[in-house]
């Protein structure tokens, strides 16, 4: 790691071949991973997605110190708004809507007209990602308004108690109107389309995207719209992260009490951590539902949530590379090991001892326990101490005992 | 009217069980400051262990009548657990009790998750059906009924939590935990042993978490490794409804929020025009866990913890 | 000689359950004075700063900075409004530098917000520079310019207490409220710190001092006010407090 290094500010020429390298590597990754078969690129492709999970989770709980059991819920606000949005459920939202309620069922058809009572609404990339980036940045704040006086470990279980909550109402919100389909999710989600071209591949073809003369399989093209997705946000948090909003941020971080007396507005800005890591979370649940095609509330469950929070504790609370390296190691390594993992234990045992989820759920368990135990910083902690949390997490303790 | 006796029987049949796993959520917050988020999981490994228990017996010593059946249970799986919550506090939590409070958070969390994962590697992934040892004929009380199982439920809880109290106020070791709580240095200064009542702290609560994970079985006829998380969370509300670090809070937390649950399931359909129907249920821990912090942040009771400083 | 009244502070009583903290308290600091707050132990200084920056709620109490009165509700607000204060145990930002801590000093004065940061747009670009250059600044006029980069808590102990002021300073403020700024100081630190309030006084800024050591505070500030078990038991010129027979009292234990 240590000839990696992307502080921009302290060792510029290193930082930016650093990431040079690195850009080059990813670009031409998914050609490499294609001789081996396609569901390597595909299992980059959800990594990618989690990554930038994990780097909207780091702003609230990296960068704002705010420990967020719960964010899962924001990926599904995304996911559900493109299953709303893009899919034939709307169709079935408004036919549900005129069993419960004719008079307003019947006002809306005439409204929307024949065509999307019919098919539903479908919306297109460029509509469904910012709609979804502001909606879960208002739900980031409406959950975060009743957190902001609590202490460090209320406020996760809090953040829990939302989280579930949402689930159960996704689980449940097909009756009397049929919001989200229930417990079989919605599915038929649109494929996503850059520029009239679909990255699902045309029909018949195979899964093939014809992007100019180039032929490349659907999972390669995605693979590229969610790299550039997560450079986005890897640039975005950056840039917040070295900022005026990211010091006072920092500051809450490390005591709240001399942030209010600096004129720090605790509320609001402790609001902005809340929306703008959602944010990402949404963009991503958005891509999410595309990429599938379906949604269904076992994707959004605690166990997602905690999955999220150990990528970013695992790789390094509050640094961004660190951050990325938790997130490809927990969301591509159970995979990765699954394709190793499985042959070898038919090889030598004959049969499968321990199987691919069990071998995930030890990762995750490991992960949080080890961490938290032999290196709290993370495995690649930010060079510069500065942007390292645990003297705020010291003086929160000290809050508390003279409370 | 007799939904609503049918609904209070069976939120004090829930309560109870939530009751004995708020205990052991309380009194280690009481004396650490932590919320040990692997207590939920507790109570799925009583379960677990005590169902294995059973199926020895059914195996090797068939015809056992109920009753003793469900006892050699309980009594095997209490030691289990006990010394599954010793493991863990001695392993995951005891380096980190200085440490700033999120970290043993955050590794109590990974120990849930490790928890879990065993038990599904021992007892599998799908839930097993826990069998009926006691008569299934209800008992009518007011128009609704309850089953034997229900009642040795009550009933146990009730000589549990008696004990507890029993052993909280009367005994040496009691006074010992009362003073850790208040006051760990002071404790400490008087010749209290703080590691031995930590260590016997987690050790009562994990064997109360033992005795409702073998009820839950019984009562709900099934578990799954799973089974722990949901009302562990829940059982933690509830000692905050109550108070949190106060024992009797946590056994009146969890009675009224069983029956916040209860009565909330049986009639929250008619409160919302049909809107919301029962499946909904799990969200009352939740939303009396924001009420109380929001309004009441001590609680019923009022809270007790210790002061560190 | 600006004679107008800066901060105009009267009838403030707190209440702590049984205890009463604070009874009536009241000051008047006139533009450009240093005014002292001293008592002995417990009697209620720190409380009587906490009620004024809004960190405590006030019972009751008029408060009023440079005429216009001030909602004492929300830290924050009384940061803005232009009082900036430091801590009696010393709360420093400790993972940030030296820099970065009075950097947040300038967040109530600058306006970036989640747009700025991301775009940097010209604006923006010059406010963060800005917000560094008078960091700096601060830093050399405190004295420790040379540790900008340094980690915060890593700092020496009077260093520290500088840094705290340097930040304080930062949010540009009417008035600069020193919660015991001297504490745990040893002579020649002390010496420093005289010299560094008297620069501080010298560029027109008003203070308010909360402190122990009563020579330093008799040689540096224009008036004082006593209190004991939250009481004012005397007000005026530093010579009239140190022949006033209840301070003499208070301090000496006298006949209560």
């Amino acid at each position: 790691m240590a000839l990696l290094t992307f502080d921009t500010q302290h060792k510029p020429r290193q930082a930016y071949i650093s990431m040079a390298a690195v850009l080059i590597l990813m670009l031409i990754f998914p050609f490499v991973a294609a001789q081996f078969g396609n569901s390597w690129v595909r299992i980059i492709d959800i990594a990618l997605l989690y990554i930038m999970l994990a780097l909207g989770l780091n702003i609230v709980v990296g960068f704002a110190g705010l420990l967020d059991l719960g964010y899962i819920a924001f990926f599904a606000v995304g996911a559900y708004l493109v299953g709303l949005f893009s899919s034939p459920q709307f169709a079935a939202l408004l036919e549900s809507l005129i069993y419960y309620s004719p008079a307003v069922g019947e006002a809306l058809v005439v409204f929307f007209g024949p065509e999307i009572a019919q098919n539903g609404i479908h919306l297109s990339l460029w509509a469904i990602v910012p709609l979804a980036a502001l909606f879960a940045g208002l739900c980031g704040a409406l959950l975060g308004a009743p957190t902001l006086k609590l202490r460090g470990d209320y406020l996760a279980i809090v953040t829990l108690g939302f989280g579930e909550i949402i689930r159960i109402f996704m689980n449940n919100l097909n009756d009397p109107i049929n919001f989200t389909n229930g417990p079989q999710g919605i599915n038929m989600i649109d494929p996503i389309r850059v520029f009239g071209v679909s990255l699902a591949g045309e029909q018949g073809s195979n899964a093939t995207v014809f992007i100019g003369g180039y032929a490349m399989p659907s999972v390669n093209a995605y693979y590229f719209l969610f790299l550039a997705l997560v450079i986005a946000t890897i640039f975005i948090t950056s840039r917040l992260q070295h900022s005026r909003l990211g010091r006072a941020w920092v500051a809450i971080r490390e005591d709240e009490i001399a942030a209010k007396a600096m004129g720090i507005n605790t509320r609001n800005v402790k609001l902005l951590a809340f929306a703008m890591g959602a944010s990402f979370g949404g963009v991503a649940g958005a891509m999410f539902g595309a990429f599938q095609g379906f949604v269904s509330p076992e994707s959004f469950s605690l166990t997602e949530s905690i999955a999220v929070l150990a990528m970013v504790v695992l790789g390094g609370i509050g640094h961004i590379p660190g951050v990325v390296l938790g997130g490809v190691l927990l969301a591509a390594l159970p995979e990765v090991l699954r394709h190793v993992v499985d042959p070898a234990q038919q090889a030598l045992f004959g049969k499968v001892i321990i199987e691919a989820e069990v071998l995930r759920q030890l990762l995750y368990g490991l992960a949080l326990v080890l961490i938290m135990l032999v290196r709290p910083a993370g495995l690649w902690p930010s060079p510069n101490k500065e942007e390292r949390p645990n003297a705020a997490l010291a003086r929160e303790e000290e809050e508390a005992s003279t409370a | 009217m007799e939904t609503f006796i049918q609904q209070l029987l069976n939120g004090l049949v829930l309560g109870s069980m939530y009751a004995l796993v708020a205990l052991g959520y309380t009194m280690v917050y009481g004396v650490l400051n932590l919320i040990n988020f692997a207590h939920g999981d507790v109570l799925m490994i009583g379960a677990m262990v005590g169902l294995t228990i059973l199926q020895i017996l059914e195996a090797y010593f068939p015809g056992l009548p109920g009753y003793v059946q469900l006892a050699v249970a309980i009594l095997g799986a209490i030691p289990v657990t006990m010394l599954v919550a010793i493991l863990i506090e001695r392993v995951a939590y005891r380096r980190l009790r200085n440490a700033p409070r999120l970290a043993p958070l955050i590794t109590a969390i990974g120990v849930s998750i490790l928890l879990q994962t065993f038990a599904m590697m021992i007892w599998g992934r799908s839930p097993i059906p826990f069998p009926q040892l006691l008569s299934s004929e209800p008992i009518m009380i007011g128009g609704a009924m309850i089953s034997p199982t229900q009642v040795l439920l009550l009933v146990l809880a009730a000589v549990a939590m008696g004990l507890l109290v029993l052993l909280v106020e009367r005994t040496r070791m009691g006074r010992a935990m009362r003073a850790v709580a208040e006051n760990p240095r002071v404790a400490g200064l008087m010749g209290v042993d703080s590691n031995r009542v930590i260590v016997a702290t987690f050790a009562i609560g994990a064997a109360l978490a033992a005795v409702a994970g073998v009820m839950w079985g019984a009562n709900y006829a099934s578990i799954t490794f799973t089974m722990g998380v949901l009302p562990g969370l829940k059982a933690f509300c509830a000692a905050v409804l109550g108070g949190i670090g106060n024992i009797y809070g946590a056994m009146i937390g969890g009675l009224v929020l069983g029956i916040i649950e209860a009565l909330g399931a049986g009639y929250i359909g008619d409160l919302t025009g049909g809107f919301l129907g029962s499946h909904y249920q799990d969200i009352f821990a939740f939303v009396v866990l924001i009420l109380v912090l929001t309004l009441r942040p001590s609680g019923i009771m009022g809270e007790r913890v210790a002061d560190r400083a | 000689m600006n004679q107008q009244v800066l901060l105009n502070i009267a009838g403030v009583n707190k209440r702590f359950g049984g205890l009463q903290a604070l009874t009536d308290v009241g000051i008047k600091i006139m533009q450009g004075q240093i005014y002292g707050l001293i008592g002995p132990n417990g009697a209620g200084k720190t409380t009587f700063f906490n009620v004024i920056t809004g960190l405590y709620q006030p019972d009751s109490g008029t408060f009023e900075l440079a005429g216009k009165p001030y909602s004492p509700s929300a830290p924050h607000d009384v940061a803005k409004a232009g009082i900036a204060r430091t801590f009696q145990n010393i709360r420093l930002f400790g993972e940030m530098s030296a820099l970065e801590n009075v950097m947040v000093g300038r967040h109530v004065r600058t306006r970036q917000g989640v747009l700025g940061a991301i775009l940097r747009h010209k604006a923006a670009r010059q406010e963060e520079a800005a917000i560094r250059q008078r960091a700096q600044e601060l830093l050399d006029f405190v004295g420790i310019g040379q540790f900008a980069h340094r980690t915060a808590r890593f700092l020496s102990y009077g260093d520290q207490r500088r840094l705290e002021i340097a930040r304080a300073l930062a949010t540009d403020p009417q008035l600069l409220a020193l919660d015991e700024p001297a504490a745990g100081m040893n002579a020649t630190e002390k010496l420093a710190l005289r010299e560094l309030l008297v620069k501080i006084k010298n560029e027109g800024r008003t203070v308010l001092l909360i402190e122990h050591d009563v020579k330093l505070m008799m040689g540096l500030c224009d008036r004082i006010t006593v209190l004991e078990y939250g009481k004012q038991i005397a007000e005026g010129l530093p010579g009239e407090i140190q022949k006033n027979q209840a301070v003499i009292d208070a301090y000496l234990g006298g006949a209560h």
